[in-house]
């Protein structure tokens, strides 16, 4: 072993390179049990030693040539008796049981705080409740004719509040980037020219499960028409893009489920998915981004209202609802399909 | 109606328990749907059928087939048929 070797093995150089290639824990050194004070004569003879072995046998796993036995030489190695001796002493033993306890009282102590508290919040669909102020009433005096839409749920949620909307719609965008990001099939297990070189289920599809899909065939057209529906009848029934959204995504993941992969990549597959949201999205901001510009205050989007209780009406309302069930439905297949081993 | 009302809050409750108390984690899940379905019904109730929408898609449907596909992926559920599959 030449000395260049030597410097090297010690050096922090190799120490990291080491650590980088996942040999040895760096953190080792700092948790190791050292020896006691009054050994420290023995032990650097004792370290020297084992260091030139190690480095003979090229062992890589205990760093600086120590072990468990150079640690314990000169010694007695305490027996676990000692060590639970210890640690009852040491007073672990009743932290323990006052942990449990303690947990169960403030468990208790919490639940009844919060059981006091509902106590003293007013009574369900009183009149007198702090809700019952002039802002519903006017949203429900003259919604209909400000805003065009029969339920003025919606009216208010992408009429009156549709900036703090765009903002939710916001947070639910960020949030789905996060999940796009964490359950992204890494490149290097899917290869980079798209074909799977690690574990997939599309092997396993279709899997011909003859009652998951006779009733699929029966309900997937059922379940999309009604998500449809609820879509396009947002400013008119209860419902909207989101709820509508949900359902058009829950039905596709039936589909996908009975049918396998073959059958959903004829029409959607990841590029549709990235246009579609980037499409619906886009348009969303560009329709209620204005509210930045003039200070959240409403503004006359020049659309005719048409009559309240027709399809076409309401301005605004009714694209901006096919918008976020377009987003909904995309992100909710698209997270099933993220969740599967292979992608989408 | 209003024991129909008593009866679905004290089902809610009893399936709220049971989620956390259950050790199997499919019997958890499926009972999370039932209390979604529930509380969709309660939903009705109350007057809100937009919110009864959502809450059968989103909680009782998207949620926990996310849930299930969630368990196949850290192998919480035994994957029968692919084992055969593979076998055969």
């Amino acid at each position: 072993m030449s000395r260049v070797r030597d410097n090297y093995e010690n050096s922090r150089a190799r120490k990291l390179k080491r650590w980088y290639d996942g040999d040895v824990d760096l953190l080792q050194e700092i948790t190791e049990i050292k020896a006691p004070p009054a050994e420290q004569e023995q032990v650097p003879e004792a370290w020297r030693i084992q260091q030139s072995e190690a480095q003979a046998s090229q062992n890589l796993m205990w760093p600086q040539g120590m072990s468990e036995e150079t640690v314990w030489e000169g010694r007695q190695k305490p027996t676990e008796e000692q060590i639970y001796r210890n640690l009852e002493a040491s007073g672990l033993w009743s932290f323990e049981k006052l942990y449990r306890v303690m947990a169960v009282i403030l468990c208790a102590a919490i639940i009844a705080v919060l059981l006091w508290t509902v106590t003293a919040l007013p009574m369900f669909g009183e009149a007198g409740n702090p809700a019952n102020n002039e802002v519903p009433q006017r949203y429900i005096e003259s919604g209909v004719q400000e805003t065009g839409a029969v339920n003025f749920v919606t009216g208010m949620i992408l009429d009156y509040r549709a900036f703090d909307t765009f903002g939710e719609s916001c947070v639910l965008f960020i949030a789905s980037c996060c999940v796009l990001v964490l359950l992204r099939v890494d490149i290097a297990v899917k290869g980079r020219n798209g074909e799977n070189l690690g574990e997939d289920d599309t092997v396993f599809e279709p899997r011909n499960d003859v009652v998951l899909q006779t009733a699929a065939k029966i309900l997937v057209p059922m379940i999309l028409v009604f998500g449809i529906y609820i879509v396009l009848n947002g400013h008119l029934s209860p419902g909207g893009g989101f709820s509508g959204g949900a359902v058009l995504g829950s039905g596709l993941i039936l589909y996908l489920n009975a049918f396998g992969f073959k059958k959903t990549h004829r029409f959607f597959t990841e590029k549709v998915y990235r246009r579609m949201t980037l499409c619906a999205l886009t348009f969303y901001c560009l329709a209620k981004s204005y509210s930045f510009f003039t200070g959240a205050n409403h503004l006359e989007s020049g659309i005719p209202l048409g009559t309240p209780g027709a399809i076409l009406s309401s301005g605004l309302i009714l694209p901006l609802n096919i918008c976020v069930g377009l987003v909904v439905a995309c992100t909710m297949y698209a997270f099933f399909t993220l969740f599967r081993k292979g992608g989408m | 109606m209003k024991l129909f009302e008593i009866i679905l809050l004290i089902s809610l409750i009893v399936c709220a328990v049971c989620v956390a108390v259950v050790r199997d984690l499919l019997a958890s899940i499926v009972i999370f749907m039932s209390y979604s379905l529930i509380m969709c019904v309660i939903w009705v109730f109350l007057q809100s059928p937009d919110l009864a929408i959502t809450e059968a898609a989103v909680g009782a449907g998207v949620t926990s087939i996310l849930f299930f596909v969630t368990l196949r992926k850290i192998r919480a559920i035994h994957e029968e048929d692919e084992d055969e599959q593979s076998q055969g």
